[in-house]
């Protein structure tokens, strides 16, 4: 399995990641391995098989719709990188 | 060919908050109006470590809805994560619902152009609402504000069903006044408290094929589904009329200029790579749990209009009207049991002076400061005869601004009309003795003087005199 | 012999009788920090005055006759992944290098509660990805017994300190090996509970269905007794199961007599065994024979299957679970020319190679197209895999096996290789795709003296048959009283 590097530039799109061209060149190479790698699944026979999504956890427990205190502005905004009154700030949104 | 060769094939996707405390999957508050970020914890800010866990009322309040929409509930449904960027999504992800929901298969009845019309609901899932983004007008930065972020929602998305704008708004009207008979949503469009997608295509009349479907975002008020809905399949008629295709994707309503026009066209199309929430097992429904809540619904809009008209035998705008506001329904019938008079009668003063006043001054039903046996009370008093309809109306208002009795205000104001025999006989006697040449007249049948000589004896009891009284003695006297 | 070595329940029984103060361990381990931790580098961040803060809250307690149990006053450690309130929590990332948590995690509080003052923060490969904590964005950590060599990964500092005497215990976090491996590597003991065990509210992300929290002890009764402080149902973590825990000191002295243990012949057949780890486990299960236990051959015939399946399930949870790193809220953010730019530079440069080719990964793996053919393929086989522990665990009561293929291994050795380093995983990585319990302790020495370490697995909520059949074996061994060569003294 290999991968193109538009497809590498696909991935790392959505991803959200702007890797430098060097850093495509590996993914794509390594990536590339590591599918190598993980295509033998395909030999297995798993035509009448579950998938498993969860170790355990049958039961979720469901809490009370009862109001808790909420964060402090200090706690929610402590670590913002850029703020403007009690709102994150972000470089303008384009719709 | 133009658009009336067209068939236009409309489906709706509502988002609807559901009225609970807390949110969907932490305790923070959803009250709506607080300062930037103070309705939000480790949970709904997506914090390092943070981890959800659901709020029963959520399950109840969907299971609610999913009833009443006539769905079949999975006793297990998945949670799925939803991946994609933006600013007010602060996981990176929304929680959702996507191969296994927990509501299929339903539907809902509306009056649709040719009669009444069964819209196929395809499905219904839970899932927690972002957070907004504020941008700056001035242009600088934009603002993230996560109050929102994890508010629970239902999507309702129903089968394309609908064939024209004027039914989807049909459906819409529909689907909000259930759900806030249900009192799991406030049905108001403009806060974002129930929101509106659409999915519209068109095909030529006679085709069984579908065209190609554009989403249309951002419909936030009743007004606008038809005129967005419209605009877009005259756009898409234009189009393939002019040889040209409908292109799959999602156009944004511009309600100022009446139209619809592409969203930037993305980076990359979108691919939300659900997958299940590994933090959540699946919601599973306890035995036992629909069936209580089944019983625990509400009588419907559709159902109480049925009953309106059939058991009270109002006429069906006058149904409609009073079906429209729950409160306002069920005020109808509490005075209606107290008061037993003919409904109709009832109802003219609902649809006029009540809602007339209501305009005016209080605005909602939970607000009135009168009681439901205080209206009985002015009604049968107009009935008997102690309040002629204009001075009802005075007295109405008095008591819909003090909450006081109905009774106490006619006396006070001097409206009462007198029920006493031995008064208004006196009166008809002395009016008989000041006017003997009328009194002739009548006898001799001139029968018009009659509506003179009543008019005498009210003119002589200050207008306190009970016509119905007033006539009958008048009519003894004269030898009737 | 100084008051660093002795195990967590010695110097507790200690701390009880007044024989010694808390402060004084606490001293005692941050001589050893300063002594040691320039060459070892375990430590992320050393909380001297909160440490001896929380020490001096133990010894008044003590004074007042109200210890709040065994472990009252014995300092303790944390992977650099549990959120600390107040302290930095970086999870070995750039992208967190400055986010002090705005709260305490469930573990954390549960610590706090009994007593244990928290020496620090302890370094980890970048979001618990990698097996030699050579992943950590701050520095590798270097293991005690020979400082050429990795104390492995992903929790390579808790294994490091506790292994160098600076910290009598520590917490890591296990995902598809990341506690047993490296205290197999450094000669500890470290357990990985039943998901579902632990709560993980308030501990870094990195596969939501695979990671769990877990004790690292120098022997099995302090592996015990710290995961009787932890192992609480925490209604915050909704995968955590109201399962009460029992009392895991009270039968860990039972002795393995009757026991049937599996061993898989998958297995001992992996290639890239190294002959002195067959050897050592072969040795091992030997003298669990003669202690009483029954050996029996078992198949788990998918396992070798298990890389494959944790490589696409893992990166693909990890991908979504690492999206929240975006520069909006808190952590790194690197400003760009518009939100695109912003987005793309943030995480980038906050995180480091690995993490980016597991999310890109992940990211794959899930995306249109091939989302059947990786993630859910991979879902379905993990089915598989778990079914076949459920067939062995029918005719045994636990499964034995190497914890590493080999032992430690050399700085540098294996980074530039990702596959290779994978396969360091290969024994301890079914276990969480089955959500059992496992367990590492040490059973032997390379002829290089690097430490050998010995896997048990236990059925879902056994851990208590897993404590007892590794404290059998290492009563009658001494290899857990080795400590490493470095600053012996
Ligand atoms: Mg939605
Ligand atoms: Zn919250």
């Amino acid at each position: 399995m290999s991968l193109t590097l538009e497809e590498v530039r696909h991935v790392a799109s959505l991803a959200r990641l702007s890797l430098s061209a060097e850093e495509e060149t590996l993914m794509r190479t390594q990536l590339s391995a590591i599918l190598d790698a993980v295509a033998e699944l395909s030999q297995v026979d798993t035509s009448a098989v579950e998938p498993t999504s969860h170790a355990a956890g049958e039961v979720a427990p469901w809490r009370p719709d009862e109001v808790r205190p909420s964060f402090p502005p200090e706690k929610a905004l402590g670590n913002a990188p850029a703020e403007v009154g009690t709102s994150f700030a972000v470089p303008r949104i384009i719709e | 060919m133009s658009v009336a060769d067209f068939q236009p094939v409309i489906g709706l996707e509502v988002h609807a908050q559901l009225l609970t405390r807390s949110k969907i999957f932490c305790g923070c508050s959803t009250e709506f109006g607080a300062r930037p970020n103070a309705h939000t914890c480790a949970v709904c800010l997506g914090m390092p470590g943070a981890l959800p866990v659901l709020n029963e009322k959520v399950v109840e309040y969907a299971v609610r809805v999913g009833r009443a929409l006539e769905c079949r509930i999975n006793p297990v449904s998945i949670w799925a994560r939803k991946n994609y960027f933006y600013p007010d999504l602060p996981k990176g992800y929304q929680i959702s619902q996507y191969d296994q929901p927990l509501c299929e298969h339903g539907g809902l009845e509306i009056d649709g152009e040719d009669g009444p019309r069964r819209i196929r609901i395809l499905r219904i899932h839970l899932e927690e609402d972002a957070g907004k983004n504020v941008h700056d007008p001035g242009g600088g930065d934009s603002l993230v504000d996560l109050n929102r972020s994890g508010v629970p929602l239902v999507e309702i998305v129903s089968e394309p069903d609908l064939r024209s704008s004027s039914e989807a708004a049909e459906y819409l009207k529909a689907l909000r006044d259930v759900l806030v008979y249900l009192g799991v949503n406030d049905g108001n469009l403009e806060e974002g408290s129930f929101r509106c997608d659409a999915n519209v295509s068109v095909m030529r009349k006679g085709s069984t094929q579908y065209g190609t479907r554009v989403e249309l975002k951002n419909i936030n008020s009743f007004r606008f589904v038809q005129k967005a809905i419209d605009y877009e399949i005259g756009r898409q008629v234009e189009l393939i009329e002019s040889g040209g295709k409908v292109t799959l994707e999602t156009r944004l309503f511009d309600p100022v200029r009446g139209e619809t026009r592409s969203m930037r066209s993305k980076e990359e199309a979108h691919d939300y790579r659900y997958f299940p929430e590994p933090d959540l097992p699946p919601l599973r429904i306890p035995a036992g749990f629909v069936e209580r809540i089944e019983r625990e619904l509400p009588e419907l809009p559709r159902a109480k209009l049925h009953r309106f008209t059939a058991s009270y035998g109002l006429p069906a705008y006058d149904a409609k009207i009073l079906v429209g506001d729950r409160p306002l329904a069920d005020l109808f019938e509490q005075v209606q049991a107290v008061y037993r008079g003919p409904a109709k009668k009832l109802s003219n003063w609902f649809l006029g002076e009540l809602l007339r006043l209501m305009k005016e001054e209080v605005r909602e039903v939970g607000a009135l400061r009168f009681s439901p046996a205080q209206f009985a009370a002015l009604l049968q008093m107009v009935d008997s005869g102690e309040l002629s309809n204009n001075a009802a109306k005075d007295v109405f208002a008095e008591m819909f601004r003090t909450g006081r009795d109905p009774r106490e205000i006619a006396q006070e104001k001097g409206l009462l009309q007198t029920q006493d025999t031995g008064a208004v006989g006196a009166a008809v006697d002395a009016v008989l003795a000041a006017n003997p040449g009328e009194v002739e007249k009548y006898r001799a049948g001139k029968k018009q003087v009659f509506g003179f000589l009543v008019g005498q004896v009210m003119k002589a009891m200050k207008g306190k005199g009970n016509p119905a009284l007033v006539n009958a003695a008048l009519k003894t006297k004269l030898g009737d | 012999m100084g008051p660093t070595d002795l195990s967590m329940l010695e110097l507790g029984r200690k701390l009880g009788s007044g024989e010694l103060s808390s402060v004084e361990a606490v001293r005692a381990c941050l001589a050893r920090v300063d002594r040691l931790d320039g060459r070892v580098k375990a430590f992320l961040r050393v909380d001297r005055e909160g440490a001896l803060a929380q020490a001096e809250a133990a010894d008044r307690r003590r004074t007042k006759g109200k210890r709040a149990g065994p472990l009252d006053g014995v300092p303790v450690g944390l992977k650099d992944l549990f959120l600390t309130e107040g302290l930095p929590t970086t999870a070995g990332s750039r992208s967190l290098e400055s986010f002090v948590a705005p709260y305490d995690g469930t573990a954390v509080k549960l610590l706090r509660a009994a007593g244990t003052p928290i020496l620090g923060k302890l370094n980890m490969d970048e979001f618990a990805m990698g097996s030699s904590t050579e992943n950590s964005a701050f520095f590798p950590t270097r293991n005690p017994w020979n400082l050429e060599t990795s104390p492995g990964g992903s929790s390579g500092g808790s294994a490091a300190a506790v292994a160098a005497r600076m910290v009598f215990g520590a917490l890591g976090t296990d995902t598809g090996g990341s506690i047993r491996q490296p205290a197999a590597l450094t000669g500890t003991v470290g357990l990985k509970p039943t998901y579902g065990r632990v709560s993980r509210f308030g501990v870094v992300a990195f596969a939501s269905s695979l990671d769990q929290v877990g004790p690292m002890t120098r022997d099995v009764p302090d592996c015990a007794a710290l995961l009787q402080t932890i192992a609480v149902y925490d209604p915050a973590d909704s995968t955590s199961a109201p399962v009460k825990a029992p009392d895991y000191l009270a039968e860990i002295e039972g002795g393995v007599k009757g026991m049937k243990l599996g061993l898989p012949r998958e297995y001992l057949e992996l290639p890239g065994m190294d002959p002195e780890v067959r050897a050592a486990v072969e040795a091992a299960t030997r003298a669990l024979e003669k202690m009483g236990a029954q050996l029996v051959p078992v198949s788990l015939p998918h396992t070798k299957y298990a890389l494959a399946t944790y490589y696409l399930i893992a990166p693909a949870e990890a991908s979504s679970n690492l999206a929240r790193y975006d520069g909006v809220r808190y952590g790194l953010r690197v400003e760009g020319k518009n939100l695109l730019a912003m987005y793309g530079r943030t995480r980038d440069q906050g995180f480091g190679l690995e993490v980016k080719r597991r999310i890109m990964l992940g990211t794959y793996a899930l995306s249109a197209g091939y989302y059947d053919a990786y993630y859910l393929k991979a879902q379905k086989v993990r089915t598989l895999i778990k079914q076949d522990f459920v067939d062995a665990f029918r005719t045994v009561d636990a499964v034995i096996s190497p914890t590493s293929p080999t032992a430690a291994f050399r700085i540098g050795e294996k980074v530039s290789d990702p596959l290779a380093m994978y396969l360091n995983d290969v024994f301890t990585l079914p276990c969480n795709l089955a959500g059992l319990p496992g367990l590492s302790l040490p059973c032997g020495l390379t002829r290089g003296n690097l430490p050998i370490g010995l896997q048990i697995l236990g059925k879902p909520w056994d851990e208590a048959r897993v404590l007892r059949i590794a404290r059998a074996f290492e009563r009658e061994h001494d290899f857990h009283r080795r400590s490493p060569p470095l600053g012996a003294a």
